[in-house]
């Protein structure tokens, strides 16, 4: 099967490469276009560190092929870092040690993005509910439901 | 307790590594990419247990990208030393299987390709010529006469200078069995489990035009895994240049050295960068796992609630290979009675080979399994004599002063203080006989405990 | 039918270092021109905040602010040696490498400011603020920058240290195992509540609730870190995983995160702990270790109390709802 050329907006900018079949936007991203931030834990679709966002939607990177975005939004962790300072997501994650070894971080965020952006008051029910495709090995998560809850405020009080 | 006097330690500062987490910019070994880099990966045995009686890579070697494949011939010194250089022997592991396999997964040869596909399709088409071979999985069977043998010195147990187990005696067992109230015994099992981090073990041995090689990896002992690569390729510790020190979780699955010292290998034969990381599935598959722990314990306790004599037999489970586990034997030895004064003790622990997936290093190694049962033991203990929980550990709880079965008087004993918190933290009501205590001194009725 | 509660206890005990020792570590401390304090090591940090912990050590010891201590590490040219991190050494073995590492620099440090205010070494003291001034006298003051740039242009003297840990080797006496194992022991003790469903046999982890004495907490939260996230591996290591279903048979070993059951957000106990203090006399500032301890007494905690909810004494892990109801049918045919 023959490359085609692919014409997306990522991050708020036109991009325009070359894909073989059935290469993931995974792949794309960290190994062709160089944006390493989307984490790749399993390659399966199971824990959620390759989260990105597709027109708003957190989809898992992993498992979609990148064929699949032809003239889509997609947004990943590197386009919500501002060039100073910290989105007040970060900054909520930082400032609560929802952090440890960092593999999880990205796809956290991408996914809580996605949350605050459709419901920007979620109960705790909704934000554990959001969360629960995202695996976590090193924090037993309550810094991070607690972090969520804390960017929520930061973002609309 | 806080002290006054210090000023950072003690503080919650913020993490160092924490701007580079939340923006994605913490560069993991996988997040590295360099010109011309190959990509490596094994063929693996679909058998527990086997015999190779050839390989044909004739098909792989036309899938388009293909590079070239490695075998045990290709290997300097076809040997994992990891052992020896915590001081322990002898080595047993090949780096690639030579005439026989030992667990499902275990590494036959390396497939170097242009793309991670080309490389998986190169291994999909290598044609393995095996002999299957009964195998063993029960820690029991496997020292039963008649289980197939699985080391080269004829046992499937681990020996520690001409035992058959690590053994640990103080006192005398028979006697305080003999002087015992109540015997108590229990037999614990708990499974084996994976570290799981969310990073799989990798890394990228790159030439560099001094003749060194530079390797990214996300071990967690630099050091211990530059050392075992240069042992296995025989060439100068100096000619290696290991860079590392951030990883997306370890929990001890990455102490095995398994990746870096094929891929150094690979770029050694080919001139060019080599990445090697484990899929998901190998991570679950095929790397070192927390052993199964098989523990006996029969104990003589006086009906004061006193254990004057503990015994433990334990069976671990260390899969098809060494990698680290007659290390956590004897720590598991030292620690499997718990931390209570117990004047009478026999343990005997077994590190068994059996025809899985290794077992290695995982947090708390050894000691995990150990504390499951003693402490599930201590609460039938509590039933047989009719006490309460919380006494029983009271009245057993080392104190300062007090000998371990190892022989080395206990300092640093907070036993005592941590239940009395505990106990308040979870809204329990402690008798005040037990608030009185703590680990400096004992009640006087106990005194005599010291005696052993 | 029903949804029975129960609560169970643990005590623990975790000993710190490599077993049987002979475990080094070294720390490189210098003073660059510019007031920052490098510190080189080879240890790696596996996400429980040792590149923190380890420059607030050296901070502490160096007399100077946090933000002017960088750690740099694992680089095998740069580096010198560390073991590794595992066995919880690395805090205990790399912090007490750094504390030497930072008695060498201090001393130069202060000798070049005793130099620069006329004074003695030993009417001085550091502020932790990057200042060092007379006691008694605080207006004679100097900054470390002024001092690092004092010390190499005008005295011609490095603010630098070496530092090593290393617990000797001991032998095992194959008789008797005698041996000495550990440099100190951590301590801990958890309470466990579940609900145990009596007709599906499933449990539910209520609370963790667990007092750690663990020397002294160099990081608050970073220990607290540890303590969670040690809580949730431990209550899936008694409820949830296994590579080996029906061990000791291999078969249907998980392969993926849908076949290898782990927790979610939503399976998360209440978690609470507190922190004890008691130094160690062989740690950096009393320090034992806390990293790999804290998955152990949650374990038998839970299994302890699912025995006090439904009096089924599981002793092989995981606990599983089959082993359960299993349990449950066998009581009810005595």
């Amino acid at each position: 099967m023959p490359s085609k050329i692919l014409t997306f907006t990522l991050n708020g900018r036109q991009v325009e490469v070359i894909v073989k079949p059935l290469m993931t936007l995974q792949t794309l991203l960290r190994e062709k276009l160089g944006y390493t931030a989307t984490k790749s834990g399993c390659r399966q679709g199971g824990c959620g560190s390759c989260t990105v966002l597709v027109n708003g939607e957190p989809m898992l990177s992993c498992i979609l092929p990148a064929e699949d975005v032809e003239g889509q939004v997609v947004t990943t962790l590197e386009g919500i870092t501002p060039r100073d300072g910290l989105h007040p997501l970060q900054q909520a994650f930082f400032e609560n040690y929802a952090i440890q070894c960092g593999y999880c971080t990205p796809g956290m965020l991408m996914i809580t993005k996605a949350l605050l952006d459709r419901n920007p008051h979620p109960t705790r029910a909704e934000i554990v509910d959001a969360l629960s495709g995202n695996l976590c090995r090193c924090t037993g998560y309550e810094p991070i439901i607690q972090a969520v809850d804390d960017a929520a405020r930061r973002i609309e009080p | 307790m806080t002290d006054q006097t210090l000023n950072v330690v003690g503080q919650a500062v913020p993490r160092r590594d924490g701007l580079g987490h939340v923006t994605g910019k913490t560069v993991f070994v996988d997040d590295l990419q360099f010109p011309d880099m190959l990509h490596l990966k094994m063929v693996r045995s679909p058998v527990h247990h086997g015999r190779i009686k050839g390989i044909d890579f004739s098909d792989a070697e036309k899938v388009p990208g293909f590079v070239r494949a490695l075998t045990y011939k290709d290997v300097p010194k076809n040997i994992y030393t990891i052992l020896c250089l915590i001081g322990v022997g002898p080595d047993e592991e090949p780096v690639l299987a030579e005439d026989r396999v030992l667990y499902k997964g275990e590494q036959i040869a390396a497939i170097v390709a242009e793309t991670e596909e080309a490389a998986m399709e190169a291994v999909a088409r290598v044609r393995l010529d095996l002999e299957e071979l009964p195998a063993v999985f029960d820690v029991e069977e496997a020292l039963k006469p008649g289980a197939p043998i699985l080391k080269p010195w004829g046992t499937n147990y681990f020996i520690y200078e001409g035992h058959h187990c690590r053994r640990i005696r103080l006192g005398d067992v028979a006697k305080g069995f003999a002087e015992a109230d109540v015997i108590v015994e229990g037999c614990y099992q708990p499974a084996p489990v994976e570290h799981a981090p969310l990073e799989t073990t990798a890394c990228i041995a790159k030439p560099e035009p001094d003749g060194r090689y530079t390797v990214y990896t996300n071990t967690q002992a630099l050091f211990f895994t530059l050392d075992n690569t240069a042992l296995i390729l025989q060439i100068p510790f100096n000619k290696l240049h290991f860079v590392g020190g951030t990883v997306g979780g370890g929990f001890g699955g990455k102490v095995d050295v398994i990746v870096e010292p094929i891929a150094t290998l690979a770029a050694m034969k080919t001139g060019r960068p080599v990445k090697f990381k484990f899929t998901r599935e190998e991570e679950m598959h095929v790397s070192s796992t927390r052993s199964g722990w098989r523990m006996y314990f029969k104990d003589g306790v006086k009906k004061d609630g006193r254990i004057i004599a503990r015994q433990v037999t334990t069976y671990a489970d260390a899969g098809a290979y060494n990698r680290h586990t007659p290390y956590a034997v004897t720590k598991h030895a030292a620690n499997v009675a718990g931390p209570y004064a117990i004047p009478n003790v026999a343990i005997d622990v077994y590190c068994v080979y059996t025809n899985r997936q290794p077992g290695s290093a995982m947090r708390g190694f050894g000691v995990n399994s150990g504390a499951f049962g003693w402490e599930v033991q201590m609460d039938k203990i509590a039933e047989a004599v009719g006490m309460d929980p919380w006494e029983i550990r009271f009245i057993n709880a080392y104190r300062n002063g007090d000998l371990r079965p190892y022989q080395k008087v206990v300092q640093d004993a907070t036993l005592i203080e941590v239940m009395k918190a505990a106990a308040g933290l979870a809204g329990h009501q402690l008798p005040d006989r037990l608030l009185a205590m703590n680990s400096w001194d004992r009640e006087a009725p106990l005194a005599d405990r010291k005696e052993s | 039918m029903a949804r029975l509660r129960g609560t169970g206890i643990a005590a623990v005990n975790y000993p710190t270092g490599m077993n049987l020792g002979g475990d080094p570590t070294q720390a490189l401390i210098h003073s660059t021109t510019t007031g920052t304090f490098v510190i080189t090591l080879s240890s790696s940090d596996l996400g429980q905040g040792l590149k923190t912990v380890l420059a607030q050590i050296g901070a502490e010891a160096l007399g100077v602010p946090f933000e002017n201590v960088l750690i740099d590490t694992a680089d095998s040219d740069t580096g010198p040696h560390c073991m590794g991190t595992f066995a919880s050494r690395t805090t205990h073995r790399a912090g007490n490498a750094i504390i030497m590492a930072a008695q060498e620099a201090r001393k130069v440090m202060l000798e070049v400011a005793a130099d620069e205010l006329e004074a003695r070494p030993e009417d001085l003291e550091t502020d932790g603020k990057g200042n060092i001034f007379v006691k008694g006298s605080p207006q004679r003051s100097i900054n470390i920058v002024n001092v690092a740039l004092a010390a190499h242009f005008k005295y011609g003297k490095t603010i630098s240290g070496r530092g090593i840990y290393m617990k000797p080797k001991s032998e095992v006496d194959p008789e008797t195992g005698k041996m000495d194992p550990d440099s100190t022991q951590a301590h801990a003790c958890t309470v466990a509540e579940v609900e145990v469903d009596t007709e599906t046999g499933q449990v539910t982890v209520l609370s963790i609730k667990s007092a750690y004495e663990v020397g002294r907490a160099v990081n608050p939260r970073l220990v607290e870190g540890q303590i969670r996230g040690g809580s949730v591996m431990g209550m899936a290591q008694a409820l949830m995983e296994t590579t080996a279903p029906y061990y000791p048979a291999p078969d249907h070993a998980p392969g993926s995160f849908s076949e290898y059951v782990l927790p979610g957000p939503a399976d998360v106990p209440e978690i609470k702990s507190v922190v004890l203090e008691y130094p160690s006399t062989t740690g950096p500032y009393g320090v034992k270790g806390v990293g790999e301890m804290t998955a152990n007494s949650p374990i038998p905690a839970i299994v302890n109390a699912i025995y006090h909810a439904c009096g089924v004494r599981i002793t092989e892990l995981p606990v599983t709802p089959e082993k359960v109801l299993r349990g449950l049918e066998a009581q009810k045919k005595k």
